[in-house]
């Protein structure tokens, strides 16, 4: 009775709501919430166009605060659903795409056109100009291509895992070596950088980042009925009339989008990618994308909305996020684990 | 008269490629027919090309020479999407689909049928249930894979197959790993549905006994004689089987049906026995112990001779020696110790 499709869709309706309204309660909080306390009703009068008794309020709620939510909304949804499809198109729960080196691949194209744009004198070679997007692409979308390749002939998971985590230690010792190239001023831009932060992000380059991770999200929303047939493994997939070439292509650019928007302006995020999926399906209880995917991208808005009221917390600076996603993720990755004979997903 | 076949295949060479131009051919110049209505059951030692044979009729890898038509149409002029409306598979694949339920899977094989969501009509939704009901599943329509046991699992696999509307059912090993009951009622629930839904279903084995008693057409394939097919009882009684497994170790017993360990015998019995189920036995017991039957025991007996009226009424008599066994384990202590 508990089970039968109408109550089984109506509970995955009623998880939908209750976390878009924990994301939008998030969201809101995002706004009133920070480093500096500023009090509610100023906050809310000048998210209606008033003026600010204290004038910098005014631009520390409206061109810091508004775009570092929509930010940390749009990346922990990015993330956690290039973290889903990851998972699926590999059949590995541990997958994701810092496990598999794909923000690293991004990391480098990031590192390749700030010292290219230096050697150069272009302008937008810094961490979330344009030309940086376009080095997070191309290199998110080389490493995941390389680990796909390696994916066709290598059977086992963990395996693949391993190709994966090897990748991203070549990409990173590249980076290490353009580093050694590069100047201190802009090591010191590529170290901030890399530690993650989510307030990277001005109310100027939030509209291309909103497209290209919106985007991403798109072509997720359009593979959710092949990515069903995927979790039967690919001949299978094959055999119900997948095109799983179109698919795998859709796959890259997806998951390519989505990482490189999010690394390039914001830094490598750890963790979203990896545990998000697992929490999304703990609360669903079921692989079914046709409810995971809304709910993957849900947790995620929502728990990097959580990190990120977490990381401004202290009234002096902010934590970066790097050093709030593991304490939710890395439990979450432990728990499945020891847990995994209990876990429907793990078993099948 | 024969119906026409779902499958057709002449002179097909299967196997691998490897690299540039190089082959690893597996099988050459099959010439195979799988007929709708029927249970065929493909057989062979590991390494004849079973799977291979498999894969390349469901169109997973392409025959390396030699044609291949399903339902009249050659295979290569049939795009993907028109052979997942043809050929339904179980496969031997890891899945990842614990997490979903019977239902969901099941539905999956209407993914074919279905739109671009896959959001499944009316029609299909009674489909689904139909198919879950033929296998014997209904009751296990809302339980997660995780929970059900690798038989009830099978049977939902196979319930997708049915799902997708096939004429064409191929199954690869879906009985290994399961126990007797199990592999029992798959094997029969297989042959129902290609009599009941006239489905073409081929499926590879191991298990040579079921396939003997439920298999309409047998397919045996070996490295060393290629590809023997014909109807089940005629293969068993052409010598088929002596084929099947070239090796001296093994012969085919066409009385049981089964397989058995060519024993070297080292004394010849006479055996008198009125019973044929205690007769088998008596032999069984014989040939492990390094002793041969001789079951046509002339009046004059000059070997040692061996009465059984019961299983515990066992006589052996040899010249002026006679011994009375109570059980089979006193005559196999008596026939070790004889033997040492």
């Amino acid at each position: 009775m508990s089970n039968t499709p109408a109550t089984y869709r109506h509970n995955s309706g009623l998880l939908i709501a209750i976390l878009a309204l924990l994301v939008a309660g998030l969201w809101v909080a995002n706004l009133f919430v920070g480093s500096v306390s500023i009090p509610s009703q100023e906050v809310w009068r000048i998210l209606w166009g008033g003026d600010a008794s204290v004038e910098s309020w005014q631009y520390i709620i409206l061109e810091s605060r508004l775009p570092q939510a929509v930010t940390a909304l749009l990346a922990g949804a990015a993330l956690a659903v290039a973290g889903l499809l990851l998972q699926t198109v590999f059949n590995n729960p541990l997958a994701g795409p810092s496990i598999l080196g794909i923000d690293t691949g991004a990391s480098l194209g990031v590192a390749v056109v700030m010292l290219a744009s230096n050697m150069l004198n272009l302008a937008n070679g810094m961490p979330g100009g344009i030309a940086a997007v376009g080095g997070a692409f191309v290199g998110a979308t080389a490493i995941m291509a390389v680990i796909l390749f390696f994916s066709t002939f290598v059977r086992d998971n963990l395996m693949l895992l391993i190709i994966g985590i090897m990748v991203g230690y070549l990409a990173s010792s590249l980076i290490s070596l353009l580093n050694f190239f590069a100047t201190s001023q802009q090591v010191h831009a590529y170290t901030m950088w890399g530690l993650g932060n989510l307030g990277n992000v001005t109310l100027q380059q939030l509209p291309l980042f909103a497209s290209l991770s919106l985007a991403g999200l798109f072509i997720s929303v359009l593979l959710v009925k092949p990515l069903n047939a995927m979790l039967l493994g690919t001949r299978y997939a094959e055999n119900l009339g997948i095109d799983i070439r179109t698919t795998r292509n859709l796959l890259l650019l997806s998951t390519g989008l989505l990482t490189a928007a999010v690394t390039a302006y914001c830094g490598p995020v750890a963790f979203i990618g990896l545990s998000v999926p697992h929490i999304a399906r703990l609360l669903l209880r079921s692989s079914n994308h046709n409810s995971l995917l809304p709910v993957t991208m849900l947790c995620g808005a929502a728990v990097l909305l959580l990190c990120n009221l977490i990381s401004t917390l202290p009234s002096d600076g902010i934590i970066p996020i790097n050093a709030v996603t593991p304490i939710i993720g890395a439990p979450v990755i432990i728990y499945v684990i020891v847990n995994q004979r209990k876990i429907n997903y793990f078993n099948g | 008269m024969k119906p026409a076949p779902a499958i057709s295949a002449q002179c097909l060479d299967i196997g691998y490629r490897t690299g540039k131009a190089g082959q690893l051919g597996i099988q050459r110049g099959l010439h195979i027919d799988l007929y709708p209505g029927e249970l065929t059951c493909l057989l062979g030692a590991n390494g004849a090309g079973k799977s291979t044979l498999l894969r390349t009729l469901s169109g997973f890898q392409p025959p390396l020479g030699g044609s291949i038509c399903i339902d009249g149409r050659p295979i290569e002029e049939i795009s993907k999407r028109d052979l997942s409306h043809l050929i339904g598979v179980v496969l031997t694949d890891r899945t990842a689909i614990g997490g979903l339920t019977a239902y969901e899977v099941v539905a999956l094989g209407r993914q074919p049928h279905t739109g671009f969501f896959g959001r499944l009509s009316r029609a299909d939704d009674e489909i689904v249930r139909n198919a879950l009901a033929a296998c014997g599943i209904a009751t296990k329509t809302h339980e997660f894979m995780a929970s059900l046991s690798d038989g009830e699992r099978q049977k939902i696999m196979i319930a997708k197959a049915l799902a997708q509307e096939c004429p064409i059912v191929i199954l690869d090993e879906p009985t290994a790993f399961l126990d007797v009951v199990s592999r029992i009622e798959i094997m029969s629930l297989l042959h129902s549905i290609a009599a009941e839904q006239n489905r073409a279903i081929l499926l590879s084995t191991h298990d040579i006994e079921q396939a003997l008693v439920l298999g309409d057409r047998l397919w045996l394939l070996s490295r060393e004689y290629g590809m023997q097919t014909g109807v089940t009882e005629d293969l068993i009684l052409n010598g088929a089987f002596d084929r099947l497994f070239p090796h001296a170790a093994i012969h085919f017993d066409p009385l049981h049906g089964s397989f058995y360990p060519t024993v070297t015998r080292q004394h010849i019995v006479d055996v008198a026995c009125h019973d044929e189920t205690l007769l088998h036995w008596v032999v069984n017991i014989l040939n492990r112990n390094g002793y041969a039957a001789n079951l046509t025991a002339g009046t004059e007996c000059t070997r040692a001779l061996l009465r059984i009226a019961s299983p515990h009424d066992i006589a052996w008599s040899c010249g002026t020696e006679q011994i009375a066994f109570a059980s089979f384990e006193e005559l196999a202590m008596f026939l070790k110790q004889r033997n040492d």
